[in-house]
């Protein structure tokens, strides 16, 4: 860049002067965006929180801002967690999320320790087939799975839901764990072997404690789909008493003539507890597995 | 310990291509055996066969008297140290040491007492606590050592073992491997890119190229004494300098005539073993060590070489001159005292007695 | 793998006995691996590939499931009004709300990314809340807050003197509702995928530009967008997958109202096979979604190979 037409010394002052007022203009840009951004997206749960801790009366009154609460009570809370049902939806939620967590992450290791490491016939092919797995959604299959989980006597159970839920989560978990294990050097199996470990030792000594990031990743998603599935749920489970969370919430606590709706709110905040949790404390392992499907593997 | 002999030793990949293509080696006990080639000569795939990491596609390994072809590498009794060390990341050095030991079972006193002995060897007793993470790379090569030596195996395997190391790193650690072997002794077939890692550290060197080894023999025979142009310019650093020339006069005063008609005499010694070749066609090798300034005492064997200097590279102990001659790039090492600057001719001094004389038709040195 | 098969006739071996252990090994090895890989074989075959099939055969039989009825369920839907307003209602929801997802998101990613480092974190914590909370159950926050009485965001709007929106009562407002929901969910993600594809930029390559005299927008135009393509490319049509193919929000916020005028595909046929018990005419409802998904599973996977295969 020139700046022929100032003299030299001037030139550069000026120059530099232009740039850091330009940065502090981007800066400025990128803040602004951010604060917006971040206003419109934690709105709803600060609302969904500010009705939580209104009585009834209040949700029903109409005079004044709906964003603030002038009477803050816990009534909705307290009632929820002596409600009888509410917390069987938990329940069920809780071993449906462990049952599935267990058993998609045993297929998957040793599934992605197969197709990374050992490579058999056909191994190829099942590695496609695994990502091609992952791109179908859940809404294109409930329909025949509904006719085969009923055939198997498994409609409104959670077993019929721990059957199916490996859907979901073990195609992306797979294709995960492909990928950490894949970034693993080949030599570290092979001064293994050299060791004299077998396959079954090379996996639980070497391949599992390494890629621990990616298996807490890949334990982080499946436990975060199999908490908020909805569709297999609510197309498979009428009965209340055998209902996770997420349709007990919206079918259950939703009743067409009393809308209670801090109690409402309260409930789905309960509901969504766990993950957040998870996501607050593991956050880094969270985003690893969101971004791995697309950059690994 | 144990001699690791390959016979006629083949690997060929899908499609046909052969990375080794039949070589035949013997290896002695105790014996520290080094390959060395350029990339994609065959080196590593040939010390992965004997590790049992790649199959044979023909021919025979045996290890100790025991033929190995179909057994797998944990049944062979060998350790391998590889190029980026292998270390398994999440155990501290010492569980990398005794994973091998732990695997078969050994008790754990024993197990303790091989690798305080390796820890001691290798002087890497403080880091056994540590994570490889925390080490650099001069103590994680020696963490892999270590883990070779507690197996105590027949025979140690190292594929290029110094290369992720920086320049002053890896003569260091070349010592350290040479007083390594000197001290437990192990056969071992060391594999290297880097020739001077290869003469320093071998009791016999294999050249191999294209698949097919080259030559075999200590390092200063294959300095003085090349089988091959291959091998000529593949040993000693600057590389050997080569020109092509023709041999004139008779079996008594024999010339080597470069095609800018300066004439060098053959040693009369030398000259029955070239006879055959006069009037024919050749190629005439000299290291850049024995082009000098120098007029040694002994003229016989000197022969005088006209040049002018075109790059300078003063080295401290040596300064290079390059110079061109009929396209060909000649290098020579002259004494730092030597007064030289680019486009002045000098005269220099080549020792007809370390020259070589090549068959371009079968590339063999006569 | 190449294996002893291949080998020329060998001399006698050294040691007298050869046994085929390494044959062996590499036999047993694939053994080995075939077993690990026989759970996730099953779940492939028995609860995605069977299904499938299954689906496509239930589509061809009549309410009843007692004769087959070839493609008549098909061409029912073909003749019905509500269809044709479905699969309109699917294409311009999954197209509005994936662009401007991915709009936001490439947008919020680039502001994330000309932060200083150390408040990264922080913001990017905040940001990826909405993605973070079950869908369904965030809709029933956006549900309440679209409340025709007590809206609370009609309550902002008439501060700003905009009079009051009926967000779930007028079909094209209720539509807009499920996008800006999709919209809210979504965006996080893009941000996060975008986010991590700026990262792997080389910060060489800003400043060569930088150097060789770019401004902002050529570097945005020149090296950033290029070397994000694949990503890009890869996220919009996995979303697009996922977004045409969603229920949760529509269920939650609409269930299909006002007059079936927000159903998409997924929840049409959950209406049609669950809800009314025509198993058959929902299986074939939500088969009409497979042609636009495997388009874009064509693409994705054909992204992820190319840029595996950069990779190497």
């Amino acid at each position: 860049m020139s700046a022929s037409t100032v003299s030299k010394a001037e030139g550069i002052y000026a120059k530099a002067g232009s740039l850091s007022s330009e940065r502090r203009w981007a800066l400025w840009t990128a803040y602004a965006s951010l604060i917006f951004a971040a206003i419109i997206f934690l709105a709803p749960p600060v609302y969904m929180f500010v009705t939580s801790l209104k009585g009834s009366a209040e949700v029903a009154n109409m005079t004044g801002n709906p964003w603030l609460v002038r009477n803050p009570t816990l009534e909705n809370y307290t009632t929820l967690l002596s409600n009888r049902p509410f917390l069987k939806f938990f329940l069920n939620s809780a071993i449906i999320t462990v049952c599935v967590v267990a058993i998609t992450m045993v297929i998957s290791i040793l599934a992605a320790f197969a197709l990374a490491r050992m490579r058999f016939w056909g191994s190829q092919f099942l590695a496609t087939g695994v990502f091609l797995t992952y791109l179908i959604p859940d809404t294109l299959l409930f329909i025949p799975l509904y006719q085969i989980v009923g055939g198997l006597g498994l409609l409104n159970s959670i077993w019929g839901l721990v059957l199916v839920y490996p859907t979901l989560t073990v195609p992306f978990c797979t294709w995960i764990m492909i990928g950490y294990f894949a970034s693993i050097p080949k030599e570290l199996d092979e001064a293994a072997l050299i060791d004299g470990a077998t396959w079954p030792q090379m996996l639980l000594k070497i391949f599992i404690p390494v890629a621990m990031p990616g298996i807490i990743a890949a334990t982080i998603f499946a436990f975060t789909v199999s908490w908020a599935a909805f569709v297999y749920p609510t197309a498979f489970v009428t009965t209340p008493d055998q209902m996770p969370l997420t349709i007990g919430v919206v079918s259950q606590l939703v009743r067409a003539d009393t809308f209670a709706w801090g109690q409402i709110m309260a409930g789905a905040l309960l509901a969504a507890l766990p993950p957040v949790i998870i996501y607050a404390f593991l956050m880094d392992y969270y985003i690893a597995g969101l971004t791995a499907g697309a950059t690994k593997g | 310990m144990a001699q690791v002999s390959l016979r006629k030793l083949v690997k060929a990949y899908e499609g046909g291509v052969q990375a080794v293509k039949g070589i035949d080696l013997e290896i002695a006990d105790h014996e520290f055996v080094v390959l060395v080639g350029p990339s994609g000569c065959g080196k590593s795939t040939t010390l992965r066969m004997i590790a049992g990491l790649e199959e044979i596609t023909s021919g025979d390994i045996a290890i100790g008297g025991t033929l190995v072809n179909d057994i797998p590498p944990r049944d062979r009794d060998i350790a391998m140290v590889f190029q980026n060390y292998a270390l398994y990341p999440h155990m501290s050095v010492f569980d990398n040491m005794a994973f091998g030991l732990t695997l078969r079972k050994f008790p754990k006193a024993e197990i303790k007492r091989r690798v305080d002995e390796a820890a001691r060897i290798l002087d890497i007793a403080m880091l056994l606590d540590r994570k490889p993470k925390a080490l650099s790379g001069g103590q994680r090569q020696r963490v892999a050592m270590g883990r070779a030596i507690v197996r105590d195996p027949k025979v140690f395997l190292f594929d290029e073992p110094l290369s992720n190391l920086d320049a002053k790193l890896r003569v260091q650690m070349r010592t350290e491997i040479k007083k390594v072997h000197q001290t437990v002794k192990t056969t071992t077939v060391y594999v290297t890119h880097d020739q001077i890692e290869a003469m320093t550290l071998a009791d016999r060197v294999v050249v191999m190229n294209h698949g097919v080894i080259e030559q075999v023999g200590p390092p200063q025979e294959l300095y003085h004494h090349p089988a091959t142009r291959f091998v000529a310019g593949f040993i000693g650093s600057p590389a050997m300098n080569f020109s092509p020339a023709r041999l004139e006069g008779d079996a008594h005063a024999l010339r080597v005539v470069l095609p800018n008609g300066t004439a060098l005499p053959v040693p009369e010694h030398r000259a029955a073993r070239y006879a055959p070749y006069v009037g024919r066609p050749i190629l005439v090798g000299i290291r850049p060590e024995h082009l000098t300034d120098k007029k040694p005492t002994d003229k016989r064997n000197i022969a005088d070489f006209p040049a002018i200097p075109e790059v300078i590279e003063p080295m401290g102990m040596e300064t290079l001159v390059h110079f061109w001659m009929d396209g060909h790039e000649i290098s020579a090492r002259l004494d730092p005292t030597c007064p030289v600057s680019v486009g002045v001719p000098i005269t220099l001094a080549a020792d007809m007695d370390q020259m070589h004389i090549i068959d371009p038709a079968t590339d063999k040195v006569l | 793998m190449a294996d002893g098969t291949l080998a020329a006739p060998r001399p006698a071996a050294i040691d007298g006995t050869r046994a085929n252990g390494m044959q062996r090994f590499a036999r047993r090895r694939s053994t080995i691996a075939f077993l690990m890989a026989l759970p996730l074989l099953l779940v492939v075959l028995g609860l995605v590939a069977y299904p499938a099939g299954y689906g496509i055969y239930l589509s061809t039989l009549n309410r009843r499931m007692t004769a087959n009825i070839g493609l008549g369920n098909y061409e029912i839907l073909f003749d019905s009004d509500t269809f044709w307003d479905v699969a309109f209602q699917s294409c311009v929801f999954a197209l509005s709300a994936v662009f401007l997802k991915a709009l936001i998101g490439f947008w919020l990613a680039h502001m994330l990314h000309h932060i200083p480092a150390k408040g990264q974190r922080k913001w990017r914590g905040m940001l990826l809340v909405p993605w973070v909370i079950p869908p369904a159950l965030s809709t029933l926050g956006w549900w309440w807050m679209f409340d025709p009485t007590y809206s609370s965001i009609n309550y902002i709007l008439n501060i700003f003197a905009v009079p009051s929106v009926p967000w779930l009562g007028e079909a094209w407002w209720a539509r807009s509702a499920i996008i800006i929901v999709n919209v809210w969910y979504g965006a996080p993600f893009f941000m996060i995928m975008y986010l991590a594809a700026l990262k792997s930029v080389p910060e060489q390559l800003y400043e060569a530009a930088a150097i060789d005299g770019a401004t902002s927008w050529q570097r945005l135009r020149y090296i950033t967008l290029p070397m994000m393509a694949n990503i890009i490319s890869i996220t919009v049509l996995f979303s697009l997958i996922v977004t045409f193919a969603n229920y949760d929000i529509v269920r939650v916020l609409t269930n299909g109202g006002p007059r079936d005028l927000t159903h998409v595909f997924a929840s049409y046929a959950f209406q049609v096979g669950i809800l009314a018990g025509n198993i058959p005419r929902g299986a074939a409802v939500s088969l009409f979604m497979v042609p636009m998904l495997a388009v874009c599973a064509f693409f994705v996977l054909r992204g992820v190979t190319r840029r595996n295969k950069e990779q190497m």
